[in-house]
């Protein structure tokens, strides 16, 4: 009963990755940071991605409120601010909230609010669809180590 | 005899680890690198991959900090006690807030830190800013995301055939604190614990045949440690960037004819 538990936790979370590698909302970066964890560092992959979710957020905010400004829009800023975004999405393997980034960008430098505005509800979009496809395989990643806790307990 | 030599050198593996940890200046057998980069993302990711190819790593987030570290600054000095954390290789990300990792790798080779190699990384595929860099003396530009096949293959050039030169460096340089290390109060006698139970006498005959021959055990500890860490990087297996070209700047270079 557990193995078979075991086995469609496995199934469950390569589906997801090919989900969302099909989708080109993850690319082969996001591997690269699952290579570089192991025993010495077995949360390595969650510990990046929760440090990345915290500082889009604040990014997110920052463009928000710089683009909610009516008066004057520091476009500048929005720049730099995106710069930090296309960094940190790549940096993890986050394909498609970094084009979309990169296409917030462009329309950031040409002073074009309607474009920018476009462009991040885009992100928000594509940002929320990745925070919650990783949430939820991160779950089924625990689920499965706790599965395996089980199965093959620690004999003393 | 074999047995007792197995378990010494573990042992002495864990003192010494605890000695690195007091007194890092005496292990300069493992690389050391300075990683700059203001993005935390990055600098994460960044130490792991460096880490995880047995270096050791300092990151901060700024130029200005990187040059404090190294005794640069001209406004804060905290020179006392880092002259022994000697830096073999310096990585910085060249967009940063303030100074550029352009203007650090300036002002490093413009000062008495000039011999420290500088890795340039970036995100932007530019051939004039890449071109600057080296101009300048950059030792190599990484294109982000960093990978970890980058990071071994430049280990690997930078610092694989010099690994005999600072040996032999290195055993000259343990001589000295050989000594004062044997009177300090971490090399008791009793026992510290580990893995396999063993007499307090083999310890203590470890300890005097330890001191004895000073020469030729810091080699032998220095390569177990290498090798019990290079076991660990090549336990990845992944399909590496296609290597045509021996450096990723001449790849980068041929990517940007094609266009």
């Amino acid at each position: 009963m557990l193995g078979l538990g075991m086995e469609r936790l496995r199934t469950d979370i390569n589906r997801l990755l090919a989900l969302l590698f099909h989708q080109g909302v993850l690319d082969e970066q996001y591997l690269q940071l699952q290579q570089l964890q192991d025993e010495s560092s077995p949360n390595f992959v969650s510990e990046v991605v929760n440090i990345y979710f915290q500082e889009s957020e604040k990014l997110l905010r920052n463009l928000r409120s710089l683009l909610m400004d009516r008066e004057f829009s520091d476009y500048k800023k929005m720049g730099v601010h995106l710069n930090q975004f296309i960094g940190s999405s790549s940096s993890i393997g986050a394909k498609r909230v970094r084009n979309v980034c990169v296409a917030f960008r462009v329309a950031s430098e040409q002073n074009n609010r309607l474009g920018c505005l476009r462009a991040l509800e885009l992100l928000e979009h594509e940002y929320c669809y990745l925070k919650n496809k990783l949430h939820e395989l991160f779950q089924i990643e625990q689920q499965r180590l706790l599965a395996a806790a089980v199965r093959y307990p620690v004999q003393h | 005899m074999a047995r007792n030599g197995v378990f010494s050198r573990r042992w002495r593996a864990e003192k010494m680890e605890e000695f690195d940890n007091l007194c890092p200046s005496f292990y300069s057998d493992e690389v050391h690198v300075l990683a700059v980069d203001d993005s935390l993302v990055d600098r994460k990711v960044i130490e792991r991959l460096l880490k995880i190819t047995s270096c050791r790593v300092t990151t901060v987030d700024s130029g200005r900090r990187a040059l404090q570290f190294l005794g640069l600054d001209e406004e804060e000095t905290y020179n006392v006690g880092l002259d022994g954390l000697k830096v073999d290789l310096i990585i910085t990300d060249y967009c940063m807030p303030g100074m550029t990792g352009y203007e650090l790798l300036k002002k490093i080779k413009d000062s008495s830190f000039r011999e420290i190699p500088v890795v340039i990384m970036s995100s932007e595929n530019v051939l004039t800013r890449i071109d600057r860099c080296l101009e300048e003396g950059a030792e190599d530009f990484l294109l982000k995301p960093v990978k970890l096949s980058d990071v071994k293959r430049l280990k690997d050039y930078m610092f694989s055939e010099d690994r005999f030169r600072t040996e032999a460096k290195a055993m000259n340089k343990r001589k000295l604190p050989e000594t004062s290390c044997d009177n300090s109060p971490t090399l008791s006698p009793s026992p510290s614990p580990s893995p396999s139970p063993s007499p307090s006498i083999d310890l203590s005959s470890t300890l005097s045949s330890r001191s004895s021959s000073s020469q030729s055990s810091p080699k032998t500890l220095s390569s177990s440690l290498s090798t019990d860490s290079s076991t660990h990087s090549t336990g990845s297996s992944m399909p590496s960037s296609p290597t045509s070209l021996a450096s990723p700047t001449r790849r980068l270079k041929m990517s940007n004819q094609d266009l």
